[in-house]
């Protein structure tokens, strides 16, 4: 265990140095995650005239450019790594290593926060100025907790990607399932439309299920959409889950490498 | 313009390359069926939640904007059908060096890298928004016009040769820059918010979205010229961009290709 925990700080050094290597990579993934700031336009020229819901023009931008925020901290891209390195037999470099490989690739791609932290602080200071310093929650014990509910949501995103990720093993279209995923995340999540504004029953359903936890929860916080006893139970929840699918990703793991075998290797 | 017909026969063969290529995986129709279905619907739940708040948006309401969602539908079964697994295929050449076997061929590289590969299952996304387009001309009470029907079908084609055009702009860049894949997903996540009426945008999206990327070529022309509100100076103007964005892309790829440098050297 402790030999395990020494191998972290330099699994870190290695994935940052590849983070700083691959910028241009790394800038066009970071264009591609401009869905907020589309949804944001749109939602302005609804807003124009008069506020939908309990919504104004201001507590749009407060909301897409939280969202923005939460979403460029807690992105992963293990599901794409998994998938391919099974199906080619490259992950057998990997289980040679005396190392867990979930592991590996959760140092891979939480070496990458830093410069994620970099881009999201422009993001962030604009959040101050444009939505005003009304919109940001007040409660110093909720501000102290956020950067916990973001490591929670990176989690549960990290996680449900290994589970899916390894029923490659079994599966040729992993890759088509974790599709299904994002297109629930897109809706469930508040990504696309903030919960409020849907149907009540759609927003009941979200509570049960993980995406909420993975964004709505830590944004609708940070902007005081939510009291401190209803984020509070929330985060006991959001870590929950955390729990569940670290038990499912390990043991989907353990059972799918069995069938693993390396081709060719 | 003795050599015309040979192309058209080579786009035959290369068409039943792909479609007897697809027929080996008929599992994977039904789950990519089932897939292109499951979008579809899904793609209609922000514009309901947006309508669901007002009568109208920015001049159109929720009938008009569902046409522009049926082009935006078909759109993406051109761009995911056509456009896009050739060009995944031609990057990948460049990537291994294996585009000397294509460059040998006597017949132009262009029109061989990109007509390498179709996705004949995406025809659910046509009969996807052909479907969208009969709801949404049913909701209004009313059947297009004949000679808007026609005008709808030009500007077709002006839509998939501007999306083709920056799709070969796209590739071009691969002879740069070795790593593209990315790329590919930046184009797909801005194409996402054509199903927008571009009328909706303001200030530096619509800048973006008309002039850098013309989004609004691809669904939002379209869409009024088969409700027949388009005017007649608007349709020249598409038709002569969409000339212009081809003999522009014509122009990079072959500055592009003298860059390619083979595998060996």
């Amino acid at each position: 265990m402790l030999r395990t925990l020494r191998t972290v700080p330099t699994l870190l050094r290695v994935g940052f140095a590849s983070a700083v290597a691959y910028r241009a990579e790394f800038l066009v993934w970071l264009l591609s995650t401009n869905m907020p700031l589309v949804m944001l336009a749109l939602w302005s020229a609804v807003a124009r005239d008069a506020p939908v819901g309990r919504f104004g023009q201001r507590d749009f931008v407060a909301y897409y450019l939280a969202t923005l925020v939460v979403r460029l901290l807690t992105g992963a891209w293990v599901i794409w790594e998994l998938n391919m390195e099974i199906r080619q037999g490259l992950l057998a470099f990997r289980l040679l290593r005396p190392v867990h490989p979930l592991l590996t690739y959760a140092c891979e791609n939480i070496a990458a926060v830093p410069l994620r932290i970099v881009v999201s602080l422009p993001v962030t200071i604009g959040l101050l100025i444009w939505a005003g310093d009304g919109r940001i929650t007040h409660d110093p014990l909720l501000l102290a907790l956020f950067p916990l509910m973001v490591l929670g949501g990176w989690l549960i995103t990290f996680l449900a990607m290994s589970v899916v990720g390894s029923l490659a093993f079994y599966i040729e279209s992993a890759g088509s399932l974790f599709e299904i995923w994002m297109g629930l995340f897109g809706v469930f999540s508040g990504y696309l439309v903030p919960l409020e504004l849907f149907p009540h029953w759609v927003g009941a359903l979200a509570r049960a299920l993980p995406f909420r936890y993975m964004l709505a929860f830590p944004v609708e916080t940070l902007i005081g959409l939510q009291g401190r006893d209803r984020a509070l139970l929330e985060l006991g929840i959001q870590w929950g889950f955390v729990l569940v699918l670290f038990a499912l990703a390990r043991s989907v793991w353990r059972v799918g490498l069995r069938r693993f075998s390396a081709y060719g290797g | 313009m003795l050599r015309y017909p040979r192309y058209l026969r080579l786009l035959g063969v290369q068409f039943r390359a792909s479609a007897a290529m697809a027929m080996q995986y008929r599992i994977e129709f039904l789950v990519e069926g089932a897939l292109a279905l499951f979008w579809i619907a899904w793609a209609l739940i922000p514009l309901m939640v947006v309508f669901g708040r007002r009568p109208s948006l920015a001049g159109w309401t929720f009938d008009e904007a569902l046409v522009v969602m049926g082009w935006f539908t078909l759109m993406r079964g051109v761009l995911e059908g056509a456009v896009n697994p050739s060009l995944q295929s031609v990057v990948d050449h460049i990537r291994k060096g294996t585009l000397d076997f294509i460059l040998l061929k006597p017949a132009d590289a262009q029109f061989l890298v990109s007509t390498a590969r179709f996705e004949p299952w995406r025809i659910i996304d046509v009969a996807g928004s052909l479907a969208i387009f009969g709801v949404a001309f049913h909701r209004m009470g009313r059947v297009p016009q004949p000679g808007h029907v026609l005008a709808a079908l030009a500007l077709l084609v002006c839509a998939t040769m501007v999306m083709y055009s920056l799709w070969i702009l796209v590739v071009s860049a691969a002879f740069y820059v070795v790593k593209i894949d990315n790329l590919s997903f930046l184009f797909s996540s801005i194409f996402d918010a054509a199903r927008w009426p571009s009328s909706v945008f303001r200030g530096a999206w619509r800048l973006v979205f008309t002039v850098v990327i013309p989004l609004a070529i691809m669904t939002t022309y379209p869409a009024l010229a088969l409700l027949g509100r388009l005017d007649l100076l608007t349709a020249a103007e598409t038709l002569l961009g969409a000339l212009a964005f081809a003999v522009l892309a014509r122009l990079v790829w072959i500055r592009a290709i003298g860059r390619y440098t083979s595998a060996s050297s």
